[in-house]
């Protein structure tokens, strides 16, 4: 139908013009359209826990177990009580892989199942792959409330 | 030569040769009604559009009554153009429904239901069912006051229906009551159900399409079919293509300049507010209802008997294909036009009772005179030429 005569040198500027134009368009389009949902892939950086102290446990509760997993703003924490009757808190991310930690009982050490990553009482990596000691938090008791916050 | 190369490697393993042939052999009828042929496709535009947000929005919402709120508060006002994605995702939702309201009454009018294609008219029948239930499902996913009661309303009304309506009611709700279990369930329906089936149905649909071709209207076939046919490669498809560019700009436009509302978090125990609406494409049903007086006859409320009257025209306009037996004996039916004239009307009447505001005659009026003075524009200037 619309016949473009190939030969005709006059018309060509004209249509390669448009071609050039519509070709811009398109890519102006295109980042329109793509560039919202790339921003949009991206989840946006949510505010830490609004405070860096927590209520960890009550006195009594450590009383009838030596150590509590505690929520830490949308982390875990870790509270426990030495045979001495001291409070240590860490973090209880894994330093290895982040699988969340747990207190052993029978060696009074820190244990990570997921790799079989040993800590100490201190926090400290002592066997397994984890690369470095767990975060350490600061614990004050005020009455029967144990509170920990980061230091 | 390298693509030569791929097309040829492609074309040994899946035939692309076939593909090409029927994109070089579909044409489409050029006549004055030739403009409505847009609505098919931009309903199918505008559904794209709904997969891809639709996609978008799941990375971040939380589907229960403790979290949906606060997750689409976080899009909105935490995530980059996440506004934008969820105001795209509701304009869009409503234009879909808008496009495939027009799509269904302009093949109505054109008879395009009539043989060979009436299961493109059911299929695309049940496509609008579903396209209103995405959008009763989604309406309460934000879990906001307005949604929360509008649903507490809306599946109320479907209980109230004789004898299956306890069950619908339970079936609908996922218990007795609106609850944290019923958005898991619209939430369910609205994100895994509807989209499979509605994939399904769509392939249906656009396959016959592509069997049976474009139709003419009686009137154009009675004059020995359309004089002027445009290949759909390229011709149709770029003013298609086009189209959506245009539908794009209008979705960009509404969802930039009027960002969807969130509303008040739901909360059951508070008393409902005011205005208690459903979406507008159930206002006419919504308002009808408000109409009919209390009371029963013959032992069934009057509001179920309106409800099962909704039924039933319904049920008629799904069978229209073999109902009309004038256009298949004698090319002509002038009382289903009539029929379909006034249904218009009567659903226009009861949104602008339902709103107060002329707008929604308004938008009628626009998305049906438009087209049909493009379609007559165009044909008497080629008649002119
Ligand atoms: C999700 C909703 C729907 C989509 C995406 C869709 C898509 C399409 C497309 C792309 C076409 C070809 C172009 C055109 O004729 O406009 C078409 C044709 C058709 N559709 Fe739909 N449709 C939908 C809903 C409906 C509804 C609600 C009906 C009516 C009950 C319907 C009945 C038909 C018929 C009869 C044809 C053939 C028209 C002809 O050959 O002239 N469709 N549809
Ligand atoms: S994650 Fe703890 S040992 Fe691997």
């Amino acid at each position: 139908m619309q016949e473009i005569r190939r030969s005709d040198t006059r018309q060509m500027p004209r249509r390669r013009f448009l071609d050039r134009l519509l070709g811009v368009s398109v890519v102006g389009l295109a980042t329109a359209v793509v560039y919202p949902i790339v921003r949009y892939l991206s989840p946006p950086e949510v505010p830490e826990a609004a405070s860096n102290r927590v209520l960890a446990a009550k006195v009594s509760e450590l009383e009838q177990s030596p150590a509590k997993i505690f929520p830490f703003g949308s982390e875990a924490g870790i509270l426990i009580r030495s045979p001495d009757g001291e409070y240590r808190a860490f973090a209880a991310t894994c330093t290895h892989l982040e699988c969340t930690v747990q207190f052993h009982e029978p060696s009074k050490r820190i244990w990570c199942a997921c790799h079989n990553g040993w800590y100490d009482m201190n926090g400290r990596n002592v066997a397994g792959p984890p690369p470095k000691p767990l975060e350490r938090y600061t614990v004050q008791v005020e009455g029967d409330e144990i509170f920990v916050s980061r230091s | 030569m390298a693509f030569r190369g791929i097309g040829g490697w492609l074309d040994d393993r899946i035939g692309l040769e076939g593909v090409r042939r029927m994109a070089e052999e579909k044409t489409v009828p050029v006549h004055r009604h030739s403009p409505w042929y847009y609505f098919g496709g931009m309903t199918l535009f505008f559904f794209l559009v709904q997969v891809a947000t639709g996609i978008l929005l799941m990375l971040y919402y939380r589907p229960s009554s403790e979290e949906a709120y606060e997750s689409v508060q976080f899009i909105v006002t935490q995530v980059p153009f996440g506004w934008l994605i969820r105001s795209i995702h509701s304009w869009s939702a409503n234009l879909m429904v808008g496009a495939a309201f027009v799509h269904l009454f302009s093949v109505f009018f054109l008879k395009a239901y009539r043989r060979p294609r009436e299961l493109t008219w059911l299929s695309g029948f049940v496509l609008l069912i579903l396209a209103l239930g995405f959008g009763f499902s989604g309406y309460l996913l934000p879990w906001n006051k307005l949604a929360y009661f509008a649903t507490r309303v809306g599946t109320d009304i479907a209980g109230s229906v004789p004898l299956v309506g306890e069950f619908v009611l339970r079936f609908l709700r996922g218990g007795d009551h609106v609850t944290g279990g019923t958005l898991s369930r619209f939430y369910g329906w609205h994100v895994a159900i509807l989209p499979a089936i509605t994939v399904a149905l769509l392939g249906l649909h656009l396959w016959l399409v592509q069997r049976h071709g474009m139709s003419v209207t009686p009137a154009e076939e009675r004059k020995g079919g359309a004089r002027r046919r445009m290949p759909f490669v390229p011709d149709f498809l770029l003013r298609d293509l086009f189209g959506w560019t245009i539908a794009l700009a209008v979705l960009a436009a509404l969802a930039a300049l009027f960002p969807w509302e969130l509303g008040e978090k739901a909360d059951p125990f508070a008393p409902a507010p005011a205005n208690i609406k459903p979406e507008w494409y159930f206002m006419f049903m919504f308002q009808t209802l408000k109409y009919v007086p209390g009371g029963e006859i013959v032992g069934i409320e009057n509001e179920a008997i309106a409800i099962l009257g909704f039924g039933a025209i319904g049920l008629l306009a799904f069978l229209v294909p073999f109902l009309d037996r004038g256009v298949v004996r004698v090319g002509r039916s002038p009382g289903f036009t009539i029929v379909g004239v006034a249904g218009i009307l009567y659903i226009v009447l009861l949104t602008v009772l339902g709103y107060h505001s002329w707008v929604p005659a308004a938008a009628a009026a626009v998305l049906f005179l438009v087209p049909w003075l493009a379609g007559r524009g165009a044909d008497s200037g080629r008649e002119e030429r």
